[in-house]
């Protein structure tokens, strides 16, 4: 089977997941984002001419006003012009299929896009779908992947413990529904990170998750137990309805983050979470706003990676 | 019309039958083997060097999509399909728009399968009306207007009384019943097999116990009432296990397997194939380890197309909202072909799954080549390879999951009632 989201020169063509992305780009894109990272701070000029010309269309059938903002200033960095298109549901109820929508957009000569869907496997879809000199970056599909926050994610542990290979992760929460937990799994093990844990009760775990390569705990007490990093996962609201979760307040008393659970990690662990947060459901204000988060980080960093992705892709144009 | 088909040879499971000899048709039966009957002049005669010739095939799950899904595929096209598939006689679940509920769709339905003279249809009739799953249908009325059995097809039937009853009813009077196990509680939204490719590609899962749970509760109820039973479309390991221990324990119930899930799996499924997106879902290799195991020691009946022509528009979608079903008919015998050769099986063995076992399944008197019989006749090239390509097959439903994928054997005339029906 081919990889879908790698040309025949084996380079980045789309970014769809992080499962079989090769280390090499993965970290050829996070060290590209940290030389943005100083276009964006400190440098008084913030944009550089990388996308110059180009049509980045975000097109979000799913809403997020966070994710597709901050593609849009990473964009706009790069001197691209941005096409925002918060599709919802509208379009399809209207009887327009996705793949029509996609057509009407590349009739507008969009060079990029940048996808956002409720289905898993919807990215894969359109990037099958495209032209070939037209690139699809996922932005979230269903449960599937959410590649550039999986990346953020590598470039922020990255930036605080400079190294993969000495390093114990722990994710905590909703990983069965979770997009954000599937591409952190798969780039934490490509990236040779030696112990990868989940930790949450068991009517939110895919079956078989193990396969993935992570460590299974129930108990936040164990599973926290000396790690360096501590990966939050949101939990929706809907999961108390599907007979998943007895309650907010029950879960936050057995899974949600606080002072006393994060004491069992090593003393100078760091705690990450992709936003939004629910306080008091999955974490602690005083651990959410604490000495270790550092969650506002990661939203800076997103930008730099963004860019990183965007012109990765730019330059392996045909 | 006198028919003569010579230098074949012929492979027919119930009489044993895998021999170089002739077969001489006549009045729309088979006069004789070997020897031409005394005075009979042919017509027509098919040489039939280095081709086979067997009973058509049977199928005993194909959708023809009328009435109500014409857009997706219509009676003359899957006919059409059907013979060019070498299949003779086929059964159509009740799922239609309206369902085969009442005896006079029933009859329309007959009625113009009948007018385009090509394979024999045997309509399923809903078990429930509208296959709501609550009311019992004219189960007497709707055998009269030709109904073979009674199903819900991929409706649920959540109330166990209801199925209960429907059991005893159909039992009163001999008429089978046909089921897919699935619970449609643990079955909801969900997609794909509960196992790592959906927990990879985070699709919604249809677990295992969905199947044998439901399972439990229809052999229970069989044993309960005496009705004849036949499980569809197993999909698990386990379910084969409970299959088999039922028979084991003197249960008379007959099943069967489609012919996707003899050879793929849900690895198939890739980066989210839709053409792999199938009812029941691809289960893990194991699964299909089983079912095959089934096949063999005989625990699994028959093997079905599983046909289910769906409009392309409807596959080009996200997996999960794209329409679940794969066109099946012109590819049952090349991969029944296909099983046979991997699993070393002879070729009256393999062709019995889908040729005689299922008419027994049926109740009819049809899948064999006996002196007597209807002459309904498949002659088929083994040694051609072709790939599947779309636009190719008759069929309007143009998506399989072997699309591109090299298989073995053409066919090259289908007769029913003694009439060539297709010539290839």
């Amino acid at each position: 089977m081919n990889n879908p989201q790698l040309n025949k020169d084996g380079e980045l063509q789309h970014l769809l997941t992080t499962e079989g992305l090769p280390v090499r780009i993965m970290r050829d894109i996070l060290d590209r984002a940290a030389s943005f990272l100083d276009v964006a701070e400190g440098r008084e000029i913030k944009k550089v001419p990388l996308l110059h010309g180009k049509s980045v269309f975000n097109v979000f059938f799913e809403n997020s006003t966070r994710t597709r903002t901050t593609f849009e200033i990473a964009a706009k960095r790069l001197s691209a012009d941005v096409v925002n298109l918060n599709i919802g549901s509208s379009s399809t109820s209207k009887g327009e299929t996705l793949l029509d929508t996609v057509d009407n957009l590349c009739a507008m000569h969009a060079d990029m896009f940048v996808v956002r869907h409720s289905q898993s496997g919807a990215a894969h879809l359109i990037a099958r779908h495209v032209a070939p000199e037209i690139h699809v970056i996922n932005a979230g599909d269903g449960r599937h992947a959410h590649p550039t926050q999986a990346l953020l994610d590598m470039f922020t542990i990255r930036h605080y413990k400079k190294e993969f290979h000495n390093l114990r992760v722990a994710i905590v929460g909703d990983v069965l529904h979770s997009r954000v937990a599937r591409s952190q799994i798969h780039a934490l093990t490509t990236l040779g990170v030696p112990e990868v844990r989940v930790i949450a009760p068991k009517t939110l775990l895919p079956t078989m998750v193990e396969n993935l390569g992570v460590q299974v705990y129930h108990d936040m007490a164990k599973g926290l137990k000396d790690v360096d990093v501590v990966l939050m996962l949101r939990l929706q609201n809907e999961r108390m309805q599907g007979a998943l979760l007895p309650s907010g307040q029950e879960y936050f008393k057995n899974y949600g983050l606080t002072e006393e659970k994060l004491a069992y990690a090593k003393a100078d662990a760091i705690v990450m979470h992709p936003g939004p947060m629910n306080r008091g459901i999955e974490i602690d204000s005083r651990v959410a706003d604490g000495l270790q988060s550092v969650i506002l980080s990661q939203v800076t960093f997103g930008i730099a990676v963004r860019m990183a992705v965007m012109s990765t892709l730019a330059g392996n144009g045909k | 019309m006198n028919i003569h088909i010579k230098n074949g040879r012929l492979i027919d499971p119930r009489n044993n039958i895998d021999a170089k000899l002739d077969i001489f048709i006549s009045n729309k039966l088979i006069a004789a083997i070997g020897q031409a009957p005394d005075g009979f002049v042919a017509a027509q005669v098919i040489d039939a060097t280095g081709l086979i010739v067997s009973p058509g095939l049977i199928d005993l799950a194909a959708r023809l999509r009328e009435p109500g899904y014409e857009y997706m595929a219509t009676l003359e096209s899957e006919m059409d399909a059907a013979v060019a598939g070498g299949i003779t006689s086929l059964a159509c679940p009740p799922d239609t728009d309206p369902p085969l509920d009442e005896p006079g769709l029933v009859e329309m339905l007959k009625h113009r399968a009948r007018n385009l003279h090509q394979a024999h249809l045997y309509p399923v009739a809903a078990l429930t009306t509208a296959l709501k799953g609550q009311e019992l249908t004219e189960m007497s009325e709707l055998v009269e207007a030709g109904c073979v059995a009674f199903s819900q097809a991929d409706a649920p039937l959540t109330d166990t009384r209801v199925l209960f009853r429907a059991m005893q009813y159909a039992a009163t009077f001999g008429f089978s019943v046909w089921l897919r196990p699935q619970d449609s509680f643990l079955a909801r939204d969900g997609v794909a097999h509960d196992g790592e490719v959906a927990t990879r590609c985070g699709l919604p899962a249809i677990p295992v116990c969905a199947e044998t749970i439901a399972l439990a509760t229809m052999l229970t109820l069989a044993r309960e009432t005496g009705v004849k039973l036949h499980i569809c479309r197993l999909s698990s390991a386990a379910g084969v296990e409970m299959v088999r221990t039922a028979r084991q324990q003197g249960l008379a119930v007959t099943c069967d397997v489609t012919i996707n899930h003899v050879h793929l799996s849900e690895m198939d499924i890739g980066f989210f194939d839709p053409n792999c997106r199938l009812t029941p879902p691809l289960r893990s290799l194991r699964d299909r380890a089983a079912l095959r195991a089934g096949l063999l020691d005989g625990t699994i009946d028959a093997i079905c197309s599983n046909h289910a022509p769906v409009d392309e528009d409807a596959k080009q979608l996200p997996f999960a909202e794209a329409e679940s079903g794969a066109t099946g008919l012109e590819l049952l015998l090349p991969l029944v072909l296909k099983w046979a050769e991997q699993e070393k099986l002879s070729l009256a063995d393999a062709l019995a799954k889908a040729t005689l076992r299922p008419a027994q399944i049926l109740g009819l008197d049809a899948g064999h080549l006996s002196i007597g019989a209807a002459a309904d006749v498949c002659v088929f090239d083994p040694e051609i390879y072709w790939k599947v390509e779309p636009a190719a097959l008759k069929s309007q439903g143009k998506n399989t999951p072997f699309t591109g994928m090299e298989v073995q054997g053409k066919v090259r005339y289908t007769l029913v009632d003694g009439k060539v029906v297709y010539q290839g």
